[in-house]
């Protein structure tokens, strides 16, 4: 495989891991916190009974751990790949968030909202037709680590 | 007048911030072992730059700068105005960062924003 090409197969394969974990973690924060409910008690003490309920809830740390690995991911990503791109393709979230809130949490999706989606998706791929990386790599990482 | 002054907040705050992350993860150069071991070392490495933390900071701006205009705007308005941010970002790529922005990635990014600005006006 030529440098070019493991270039771009790391790409997206980090870009389609980052976009999963963002879209998964949005999708189960949701979850969670609608499993706990709206938070009616504008008080001190209702606050932390939400707070409390919110981090011992099992559903949203899942989620975010999944946003955890969004970050590692696209930190990761940013290493060697242009903002200008890695940017936009993060925005294939949006694309994904929902497609997973219509099948999990049966949400429903105006004709509107799939415009965007058709705009998102049509975007990206323009921006998948450019070279991921258009600067000069500073130094290889894995030298500091020898 | 103040609506303005925060969506300018939140754009460029979040815009710099994520600017900054990109530029110290290029200061600590291409990743290309992916073990957990190696990963985690990346990441020691990353939070010991002073632009990670700068970044951190303006990101952390740019969120609470948005929950304060959530709090007299409604979010129909909110976030596709933040849409703005894939294109102040592309720019801030161009100048500050060095990247070629071309013909093909300029258009992506402005369907990007406008498909943003749809998926929430959409909700």
């Amino acid at each position: 495989m030529t440098a070019h090409k493991r270039l771009r197969t790391k790409t997206y394969v980090l870009l389609a891991l980052m976009v999963f974990a963002g879209a998964i973690g949005d999708v189960l924060l949701s979850k969670g916190v609608k499993q706990i409910g709206e938070l009616h008690h504008w008080t001190l003490a209702g606050l932390c009974a939400f707070l409390f309920q919110v981090f011992t809830n099992g559903t949203v740390w899942l989620g975010v751990a999944c946003l955890i690995g969004y970050f590692i991911c696209y930190t990761l990503v940013l290493s060697w790949a242009d903002f200008s791109y890695v940017l936009p393709a993060s925005a294939l979230v949006y694309v994904l968030v929902p497609l997973l809130a219509r099948a999990v949490l049966n949400e429903s999706v105006t004709p509107l909202r799939w415009a965007g989606v058709a705009c998102i998706f049509v975007g990206v791929m323009f921006v998948g037709l450019t070279p991921p990386s258009t600067t000069q790599p500073r130094r290889d990482s894995t030298a500091e680590q020898a | 007048m103040r609506t303005a002054l925060f969506v300018a907040i939140v754009v460029l705050s979040s815009t710099f911030g994520e600017i900054a992350v990109t530029h110290a993860m290029k200061i600590i150069g291409e990743v290309h072992t992916f073990t957990p071991r190696a990963i985690l070392g990346v990441m020691g490495r990353a939070f010991r730059q002073g632009w990670m933390w700068t970044g951190f900071a303006l990101m952390t701006a740019g969120f609470f700068a948005m929950v304060a205009l959530l709090s007299w705007e409604d979010v129909s308005f909110v976030i596709p105005a933040t849409a703005a941010s894939y294109t102040v970002g592309a720019l801030g790529a161009k100048f500050l960062l060095r990247e070629t922005v071309n013909r093909a990635r300029w258009i992506g990014v402005l369907m990007v924003s406008i498909g943003v600005a749809l998926v929430w006006a959409g909700k």
